[in-house]
């Protein structure tokens, strides 16, 4: 499928920066744009995102591991001590990969698919787990409310509601989440990391800073 | 895609007095606090609903005012958030301030401030390894161990100004200090969740110089729990310096030891024999000493066994008539008995005379014994510049001095650290 069409709904110019996208914002109309074999199908509107004050945008670059990424899409969650986001990023390879911003507080985690994960009814803070060699202790759990996509994302993610997260730390840098967003949690596993390591270019600036 | 850049410092009211209000932590600040009527104020509300109105029994003042911004660790940031938290221990209250830092794009940092002593605080993204050993649990963090040093339920006391979080006056977590001056780890927990920090003693100075703060930073009262002890390194760097002295010191006893002369000036071998009526006393052929005044060795060697000897000894000096008169006793017993073998004192004997000026000298020696012994055989060696190692050891002496001085003075300072902390030796 070619990467340029064109919003069903305004016709304004899509445009894909990652070909693997399969759902997208039309960022004239703030349609909720997904593919449908070779079609683009509205499925919504993006309600207006709050005002949120992550400094990365859509096009922020970074590395990772001295691999370069560029920021394409985000998923935007609020819960009652605040919010944060979900930066979607691709990496050069083409690999995709979650950059989150919690309150200015930096990780990067992949999905890994996983079998056996447990049901969120069964978790409890301080329950163990081993995944690829690592030992991970749940040390939150997080009932957040979905609020909003922009660009591009992997896969369909526009009509949920509330969505339980567990937090999982390491006593080094690694950590993991378990996401209830499906009937199958999904698992992503990654580091914090300091801002500065992320070597980020093109963010978004604030007045007076 | 260019998002609209809301204006940064928003320019609000306060609902509950109508005093001008800032929210300068953006999209960040989920509480405000209004300076005027200290109203808790809901952020994310377009009309900044109160949460909660507390009656602060003492307001405090920031050190650092709201709004002041410093270049801290090369970023600029700006003191958005005060707090003031206090722990109760046996009917007394310990409350120390709290500064949120925010930076943008670094995030939020915390200084904190007790009597003086500061800590340049992060939130934690590790989780440090708790384990007990002994009766005192340890955080291990990379690589650190940190010795636990209180537990109490520590309790915001007073808000000023904005936080990322539902701030409350009167909300309590369950406090852990863990410390490795001059770096801490503090964990909180609340019933959702348990978070870390890691703060770092900082000196005030840094602190006024990198806000450019007026006047002076009060000094400090007491010793802090992660102070770093004035005794740099401990006690174990001064021992370090003083095993570097000591061999320093052995080399020099040890070079003057191999330039020393060890000339033996007189050496003669005598006998004699108890009950015997002549003369006892008799003098020495004359020898000249030269060169510096230096030491002389006198050494008495017996055949002496289940006896004893007693020796008048005059060293005189043959130009000047000056006379040093000492006295030795030798005695040597063995034996065995039930308990094995036994032996006492010994057959020879060894004294060094200081300082003794070049000229002729003569040695007058009289023995003595019990007139019923067996006849003794005796020599005697005068050794002039003989080393010493007496001074090696005066010196060595001396060299001790330091190491346990700041010892015992870093014995004191760490006392008084944990005098404030659950292992102190009063405590219950």
């Amino acid at each position: 499928m070619s990467t340029a069409a064109n919003c069903p709904n305004c016709g304004a110019p899509i445009r894909f920066r990652w070909s693997s996208a399969v759902q997208t914002v039309c960022e004239f109309c703030r349609s909720i744009l997904v593919r449908r074999d070779v079609n683009l199908e509205k499925v919504g509107t993006v309600a207006d995102l709050p005002e949120d004050a992550s400094p990365i945008q859509i096009a922020t670059e970074g590395t990772f591991h001295n691999r370069p990424f560029v920021a394409i899409g985000r998923i935007l969650y609020e819960y009652e001590q605040g919010g944060w986001n979900e930066w979607h990023v691709v990496f050069s390879d083409g690999v995709s990969g979650w950059l989150s911003d919690a309150q200015l507080q930096y990780a990067v985690s992949f999905l890994v698919p996983m079998q056996g994960l447990p049901p969120s009814e069964s978790l409890s803070r301080g329950q163990e787990f081993r995944w690829n060699n690592g030992l991970y202790e749940v040390t939150c759990l997080t009932r957040a409310h979905y609020r909003g996509v922009e660009g591009e994302l992997p896969f369909e993610y526009w009509d949920k509601a509330d969505v339980l997260f567990a937090d999982l730390g390491t006593h080094g840098v690694g950590f993991a989440t378990l996401d209830y967003s499906d009937p199958e949690p999904l698992l992503f596993l990654g580091e914090a990391v300091d801002f500065d390591a992320l070597h980020l270019k093109n963010l978004r600036q604030f007045e007076g800073w | 895609m260019s998002a609209p850049h809301p204006p940064q410092v928003k320019a609000l009211n306060c609902p509950g007095c109508g005093a001008p209000l800032t929210i300068r932590g953006m999209a960040h600040t989920l509480t405000v606090v209004c300076p005027n009527c200290l109203s808790v104020l809901d952020a994310k509300d377009p009309n900044l609903q109160v949460l909660q109105q507390f009656e602060a029994q003492q307001r405090f003042e920031p050190l650092i005012p709201l709004g002041t911004r410093g270049k801290w660790h090369g970023d600029p940031y700006e003191v958005i958030g005060f707090q003031i938290r206090g722990i109760e221990v046996d009917g007394a209250v310990y409350t120390w301030a709290e500064y949120l830092l925010f930076n943008p794009y670094k995030g939020f940092r915390y200084l904190t401030e007790y009597q003086g002593h500061w800590n340049d605080v992060t939130v934690l993204r590790t989780m440090p390894e708790v384990t007990a050993m002994g009766p005192r649990p340890v955080a291990r963090y990379f690589g650190e161990v940190y010795k636990h040093f209180q537990t109490a339920e520590a309790e915001t006391r007073f808000v000023l100004g904005e936080f990322p979080w539902q701030v409350r006056v009167g909300e309590k977590v369950t406090a852990m200090d863990f410390v490795a001056p001059p770096r801490m780890l503090s964990s909180e927990t609340t019933a959702e969740e348990t978070t870390w920090s890691q703060g770092e003693y900082t000196p005030a100075a840094k602190i006024w110089e990198a806000f450019k703060l007026p006047g002076k930073p009060a000094a400090p009262v007491g010793v802090f729990e992660n102070q770093p002890s004035p005794y740099r390194g401990g006690p174990k760097h001064v021992w370090l310096m003083f095993l570097i002295l000591l061999a320093a010191l052995f080399v020099v006893a040890m070079f003057t030891s191999a330039i020393a002369a060890k000339q033996v000036v007189l050496q003669g071998d005598y006998s004699f024999t108890p009950g015997n009526t002549g003369e006892p006393s008799f003098v020495t052929p004359p020898f000249e000493m030269k060169g510096r005044p230096c030491n002389v060795e006198l050494s008495i060697r017996t055949d002496l066994s289940n006896n004893w000897a007693y020796f008048h000894l005059a060293l005189i000096n043959a130009d000047t008539g000056d006379a040093a008169d000492f006295g030795r006793e030798i005695s040597y017993y063995s034996g065995s008995d039930s308990d094995g073998s036994w032996s006492e004192g010994g057959p020879t004997d060894n004294v060094l005379i200081p300082t003794v000026a070049a000229g002729h000298y003569y040695l007058r020696v009289e023995p003595e014994m019990d007139a019923t012994g067996a006849p003794m055989h005796y020599s005697i060696q005068l050794r002039r510049d003989v080393p010493s190692m007496s001074y090696f050891w005066i010196a060595a002496l001396l060299l001790l001095i330091p190491p346990i001085f700041t010892t015992f003075r870093s014995i004191i300072f760490e006392s008084r650290r944990w005098a404030e902390s659950d292992y102190a030796p009063s405590s219950d």
